[in-house]
Order: C-alpha cells, then sequence, then structure tokens
C-alpha cells in the first residue's frame, strides 16, 4: 500500500458514498424537483470522485484521459437532461412540493 | 486495491437495485423515468471500477458510449412525454 493507493482508496470510498447518498435521495425525497437535484449529485460527484481515484493509479495518461472524457460526457449531459426533464414535468404539470410529507 | 475495486462497484450495484424501489413507487412516469437516468450513471460507475483490472480494459470503451448514448434516451423520453407537436404550436404563455 503506497500513499497513491490509500488516496485513491479514499477517492473511490468518497465516490461510493455520494452514490449511496444520490439513490437514498431518489428514494426519499418528496418531488420530482428534489429528486432531480439528488440525482445530480451521482453523476457529478459521485462518478466524479470514482473517476479521480481510478485515474490516479490508472498506469497511463491515456487511461485516465479517457476516464476523465466518461467523466465529462456524463457531466454535459446531466446538466442538460436534468433541465430537460425539469421542464417536461412541468409542462405536464407535475406539481412542486408544497411542505406536507407524501402519503 | 483488486478487492476494493470489486467492492465498491458491487456496492453501486446494490444502490442499483435499490433505486427500482422508486420504479414500482412510482407515482408519475417522470418519477419512473430518471430512474432510468439513474441506472446509466451508477452503470458507468460500475464499468469504468471493473476495466481497471486485468485486461478488461474494453469496459472503459463501454463506458463511454453509455455515456453518449444516455442523454438520447432522456430526449427521447422527453419527445414521448409532451407529446409529438411542435413546439411553438403549443406553447403556453410564460408566467
Amino acid at each position: 500500500m503506497t500513499v497513491l493507493n490509500v488516496i485513491s482508496a479514499l477517492f473511490l470510498l468518497a465516490g461510493a458514498g455520494f452514490c449511496l447518498a444520490g439513490t437514498v435521495g431518489v428514494l426519499r425525497f418528496p418531488d420530482i424537483y428534489c429528486r432531480l437535484h439528488a440525482l445530480t449529485k451521482v453523476d457529478n460527484l459521485g462518478l466524479g470522485l470514482v473517476v479521480v481515484g481510478l485515474s490516479l493509479e490508472a498506469g497511463s495518461w491515456a487511461t485516465a484521459l479517457k476516464l476523465f472524457l466518461v467523466w465529462f460526457l456524463v457531466l454535459i449531459s446531466s446538466a442538460f437532461t436534468c433541465q430537460l426533464i425539469a421542464r417536461a414535468a412541468l409542462r405536464r404539470g407535475v406539481g412542486a412540493w408544497g411542505g406536507s410529507r407524501e402519503s | 486495491m483488486h478487492e476494493l475495486r470489486t467492492g465498491v462497484a458491487f456496492f453501486l450495484f446494490l444502490t442499483l437495485l435499490a433505486g427500482l424501489v422508486r420504479v414500482i413507487r412510482g407515482p408519475t412516469l417522470t418519477d419512473r423515468f430518471i430512474v432510468a437516468q439513474l441506472f446509466g450513471t451508477t452503470g458507468v460507475g460500475v464499468l469504468v471500477l471493473l476495466a481497471a483490472d486485468g485486461d478488461r480494459g474494453a469496459l472503459r470503451d463501454v463506458a463511454l458510449i453509455f455515456a453518449l448514448l444516455a442523454p438520447v434516451t432522456v430526449v427521447a423520453f422527453v419527445r414521448f412525454a409532451l407529446g409529438d407537436a411542435p413546439e411553438d404550436a403549443r406553447e403556453e404563455p410564460r408566467r
């Protein structure tokens, strides 16, 4: 176990934590807009931290760059698709959370 | 490190299965669809984790394709959810 291994492991575990938080958010948050917020945490930070952790010990620059390209694509697509889904939900008349708990 | 990567990949797979509960509970079509989005991202995470071991680097290319095609499904869903009418024909007054 080198220092790099430990740092990489920490990044991987943090990424897994964000993925768990995002899934719990999608399951527990009260309305679609809150759930979208939790969902984009998985896209941005969950996958991002996993990619950083993996690229630290990827071995070659080409592999690390490809990993970051994957993250970059997911980042862009999550930014646009979150907007699209929220807009579609709004057009379909899905109301925002009013403050009371769902039944 | 191999064990940790496999363990994290398995953990991500478990969170993916937990996300299925939202598909069952709904309540709206959009709620069910955002789980598909969650599946896409978590699936990409699982793939890049598994690609780090041995000579399975091809899985990284699969993850790349997944990341490229995920927005296509969303655009298709939004077109479906809003109907096929052209955008400007059904534009509601801005609030």
